[in-house]
């Protein structure tokens, strides 16, 4: 599941940009259009052999992406398109196919078995192929970054998209820059930054560092390369964005294209008064909800907070919610599909994952922080990357991974999480090397931790499970 | 830190010794590495202060720089010390055996072996600790960019003729260093704390003395106690009983014994170079030689109980048997040696002052499928490893419980047979998942089909597997390929082999996103003299 599609443009015309429109006011959807039209303009008419375009989380990267596709193909420009999993790749040939079903789209994948999302073949003008000659002549090729890499041509391709180009490693951008001319870079600088799983000291602070994110490195050879923003998240609720835009995009403000009363959630079954059901309510009517069990030291699949988290998302299935939306003038049921619980760890979402199995629960997504990149939902549960810590390294307070979690819903956000994270927080400042030439990130972790637990503790519900 | 290491680290904590955390030795250990414990200055990054070096236990060569600050000093203690090193390094480069090598052709672009020679043994260099790995790196800097006499006769400050070749090769060494599962360098910390689980966190184990105490203590006592008198035992001068395993020395050395005798030394040779008659020049020069024995005597006194440590750690190293994939990995070593001693011997220029884009990319790409390729061959040769990964759910061992014969559906059907694998474990399984164990040494692939709970009164899981390679190409698997009821098996979520990576462009085809080509390589100027070059 990922973010639904929307046009940019109808919802400046439409009726969904709700009662709000006194004159001089933010008009999201004009503003998106416009970024939109500029960043279209820059690809397709610009001198520059590169475009970047920075999307916060549920700004329609994606849409974006396949609007490009569209116009560069329509122009006529053999078109390569790199996305970071095969799940992406998938994702937005189906987004072509639905957008345009005339277009003849090349779906390159690896020689492995199930190598690639088989509702692609039911399309007939989809080609899919694991070699690249097969696929020659195509308007548009699309496949991962680690099979591009395989690829050898004679001719570059004249135009190419990289999508997630945040997520993608300097060095997977080298293997296969050559076999484009100029390309579009879209990702979210919010998000997790890729990671090498040895050191990677040694190249610190030079411009082409294999291990730093592909942007880093083309900006750092390119500065002069123009740089757009999308100004609107329409994933994030009103009640989300200025915090999300705060923690984690001090500098590049964005805002949430509906407005406080356009998203509700509520319930058919009364709170029975317990934890679980008291942070429901309160994540239902400010969006967020901190579930605080008692501090304590724990492994890291601490069984208290698994199972709360559990018991959290086994009573938003049982007391039967309802999302109203911009989307539809109905209540939408809150179903399990609507759902994900978010984790730093894999063995804490395979604890998640037993857990909710124990309540018989199935079919809500339990993941970790790298896996939920991407995708959105109505509501989600997260266990704190912090929670029962006796230590704050530099893995669970990347700025990244707590972005990700607390940017993947639509309503609201319940986050699960033991007592003494704050304390946690002073009692191990960041300390990581200085590194010379590098450029220093900001927010760091630690204060966008600050600001996110801040917010969280207005909507505080302690338990004692 | 895994769960299984929390618990071992505990256990010691508990009983006061050490705990396994291997039941096979990873590493390869030589039969004659040298040993090098350095010991360098306060106040300037990497100015040598002395070093015990050799390949004998009980007969170690001390080198000293009497007077730190001096280069001239500094260069001879360079050049004793690319005496000790080159001789061993040169003893293993001329004994050769015939090997094969797969190189792509320049004229028709096919991969062909090559017949090629491969050094049949490579040398080992050992250090106390991982900053003494560092400082191998820092010596190798710098001096490789150094000139000799020879080399540049208008040179104002020569290196003594070897020592820009011991540059080339610490450098060698100190990159091999950080290739995971490489033993040409490697640091005694580094091995004791691989197979052995203290109860002390990781950065306390970096003492040399204190992580010996846990895993073997004097007179069988209290590991944590040892440890600790280690760590901070003094006698009445305040001076450490067991002094730091360097290269950086305890500063109530440095300011009690090592300054003192510095300007004691400075102020010989002032007489010394004042001294105006024969007889004079004589007794101060026997003043000096006093001076400059105190200070070798420090240094020995400072590095010798060390030097001890890491034959004591060695020996206790070798008292494990060796991994099944130990020596797979050493031959890569090998490999690299004598890739190392071709370019010398080509005359290739010393190693660049930094990677170009390509040559960073591909060194990250290949530590990164060596960490993978450790990871999973430690995991195969040590069941205790093995352990750690059940344990994450990351493989899972079990009886089969039931073999159900079945084929693949299509024109030709293959064998698939159903396996149930009865385990206690508990394995991240999604349906699809690709699971592995070892037959005959080699991988055989499975996919994770589905999780039955028959009603039999345990928690155990019964996982069906479906098996798809190694059965031979007939329609009936071939003897041996498919588990029979009753077999002890055990299966990994992660592959037993890693994959190449895909191929980087040549650095002369470095793209616009990375710089572009990087233009004609030039050789490295040598590095300037500053000031500091000549205090």
């Amino acid at each position: 599941m990922t973010t639904v599609g929307f046009d940019p443009g109808a919802i400046g015309r439409g009726p969904s940009a709700p009662g709000t429109l006194d004159p001089g006011a933010f008009d999201p959807g004009a503003a998106a259009g416009r970024a939109t039209d500029a960043i279209l303009h820059d690809t397709l008419h610009g001198t520059e052999r590169g475009v970047v375009v920075d999307s916060p989380p549920g700004a329609g990267k994606s849409t974006l992406v396949v609007r490009a596709a569209l116009e560069l193909a329509e122009a006529g420009r053999p078109l390569m398109v790199v996305a970071q999993t095969n799940a992406q790749v998938d994702d937005l040939v189906l987004r072509l196919a639905e957008k345009n079903p005339e277009l003849p789209v090349g779906r390159l994948h690896s020689s492995d078995a199930d190598a690639y999302d088989k509702a692609l073949d039911a399309l007939p003008q989809v080609r899919t192929s694991a070699k690249a000659g097969d696929l020659a002549g195509l308007p548009v090729v699309l496949s991962t970054a680690a099979k591009w890499a395989h690829v050898k041509v004679d001719e570059p391709w004249r135009h190419a998209i990289v999508d997630e180009a945040y997520q993608m490693r300097s060095d997977s951008l080298l293997a296969v820059a050559g076999l484009f001319e100029r390309a579009l870079f879209v990702g979210d600088p919010g998000q997790l930054d890729p990671f090498a799983i040895v050191g990677s000291e040694q190249w610190a602070g030079l411009s082409y560092d294999p291990s730093a994110s592909a942007v880093s490195t083309l900006l750092a050879h390119n500065p002069g390369l123009p740089q757009h923003r999308l100004p609107v998240s329409w994933r994030l609720p009103a009640s989300a964005a200025p915090l999300v835009s705060d923690a984690f995009y001090p500098f590049t403000p964005f805002r949430s294209g509906t407005g406080p009363g356009d998203r509700r959630l509520a319930f058919a079954v009364p709170s029975d008064g317990s934890g679980p059901d008291r942070v429901i309510d309160e994540a239902a009517a400010s969006g967020w909800g901190l579930l605080e069990l008692p501090a304590r030291h724990t492994p890291r699949t601490d069984p208290e907070a698994v199972r709360a988290v559990a018991a959290v998302v086994r009573r938003l299935l049982d007391r039967g919610g309802a999302a109203v939306s911009e989307r539809s003038p109905d209540p939408a049921p809150l179903t399990a599909d609507r759902i994900a619980v978010g984790t730093a760890h894999r063995d804490q979402a395979a604890a998640v994952r037993a857990a909710l199995a124990d309540l018989g629960v199935r079919d809500v997504t339990v993941d970790t922080a790298n896996r939920l990149q991407g995708r959105e939902y109505d509501v989600t549960v997260v266990l704190h990357p912090l929670s029962g810590r006796p230590d704050a390294t530099a893995f669970h307070l990347e700025t990244g991974r707590l972005c990700v979690l607390a940017s993947r819903h639509r309503h609201a956000c319940v986050v699960v999480c033991r007592e003494g994270v704050g304390t946690l927080l002073d009692d191990y400042p960041s300390t990581e090397p200085v590194q010379l030439g590098t450029l220093v990130k900001f927010p760091d972790g630690w204060e966008a931790n600050h600001t996110v637990l801040a917010h969280l503790a207005e909507h505080r519900v302690s338990w004692r499970p | 830190m895994s769960l299984i290491e929390t618990l071992a680290r505990l256990e010691a904590v508990g009983s006061g010794r050490a705990q396994p955390g291997a039941t096979v030795r990873h590493r390869h250990v030589s039969g004659r590495p040298l040993v090098f414990v350095p010991l360098t200055t306060a106040g300037e990054t990497g100015a040598p202060l002395g070093a015990l070096v050799g390949t004998e236990r009980d007969a170690p060569r001390l080198l000293v720089v009497p007077q730190p600050r001096d280069r001239d000093l500094r260069f001879a203690f360079l050049a004793e010390l690319a005496d000790v090193v080159l001789p061993y390094i040169d003893g293993y480069a001329d004994l050769v055996e015939a090997a094969e090598r797969s190189e792509t052709d320049p004229e028709t672009g096919k991969r062909v072996k090559v017949e090629t020679e491969l050094c049949a043994d490579a040398p080992q260099i050992v250090v106390p600790s991982r900053t003494g790995l560092d400082h191998v790196r820092l010596l190798g800097r710098s001096t490789r960019f150094r000139r000799t006499a020879e080399q540049d006769p208008e040179t104002p400050y020569p290196a003594p003729p070897r020592v820009p070749l011991l540059g080339r090769w610490l450098t060698h060494y100190g990159e091999r260093s950080r290739v995971p599962g490489s033993s040409l360098l490697l640091a005694a910390t580094d091995l004791l704390s691989r197979h052995w689980a203290t109860g002390q966190s990781g950065l306390e184990d970096q003492h040399l003395g204190a992580l010996l105490a846990w895993i073997d203590p004097p007179d069988g006592g209290s590991g944590a106690e040892a440890a600790r008198r280690a760590e901070l035992a003094r006698d009445e001068a305040g001076q450490l009983l067991c002094p730091p395993a360097g290269p950086a020395t305890d500063p109530a050395f440095d300011n009690k014994l090592l300054a003192p005798a510095f300007e004691r030394y400075d102020r010989a040779r002032t007489a010394l170079a004042a001294a105006e008659d024969g007889p004079a020049a004589d007794d101060r020069l026997a003043e000096l030689t006093t001076a400059e024995r105190e200070i070798r005597d420090l240094v020995l006194g400072a590095t010798l109980p060390t030097w001890d440590a890491v034959w004591q750690g060695l020996d206790l190293l070798r008292a494990l048997p060796e991994g099944a994939h130990v020596e797979e990995r050493w031959t890569r070593d090998r490999w690299s040696f004598t890739g190392h001693r071709d370019r010398v011997t080509a005359g290739e220029p010393p190693q660049p002052r930094r990677d170009d884009a390509v040559t960073a990319a591909n060194k990250l790409a290949t530590r990164e499928r060596e960490q993978s390729r450790l990871d999973a061959q430690e995991s195969l040769d040590d069941p205790l490893v093995m352990a750690g990964r059940r344990l994450n759910g990351e493989a899972f061992a079990g009886e089969v419980t039931e073999v159900v014969m079945a084929y693949s559906e299509g024109r030709r059907p293959s064998p698939r047979p159903l396996v149930t694998v009865r385990t206690d474990d508990r394995p991240h399984l999604a349906a699809g998942t690709r699971v592995y164990r070892s037959l005959n040494g080699k991988p055989q692939a499975a996919e994770f089909v589905a999780r039955e709970e028959p009603d039999d009164g345990t928690d155990a899981w019964h996982l069906v597997l479906r098996i798809v390679d190694r059965m031979g190409r007939g329609k009936e698997p071939e003897a041996g390929s498919v588990p029979e009821k009753g077999d002890t098996l055990c299966w990994t979520l992660f592959e037993h082999e890693q994959r190449g990576g895909a191929k980087l462009p040549d650095p002369e085809e470095t793209p616009w996103t990375h710089g572009g080509p990087p233009g004609e390589p030039a050789p490295e100027a040598p590095d300037a003299v500053t000031e500091e070059d000549v205090l």
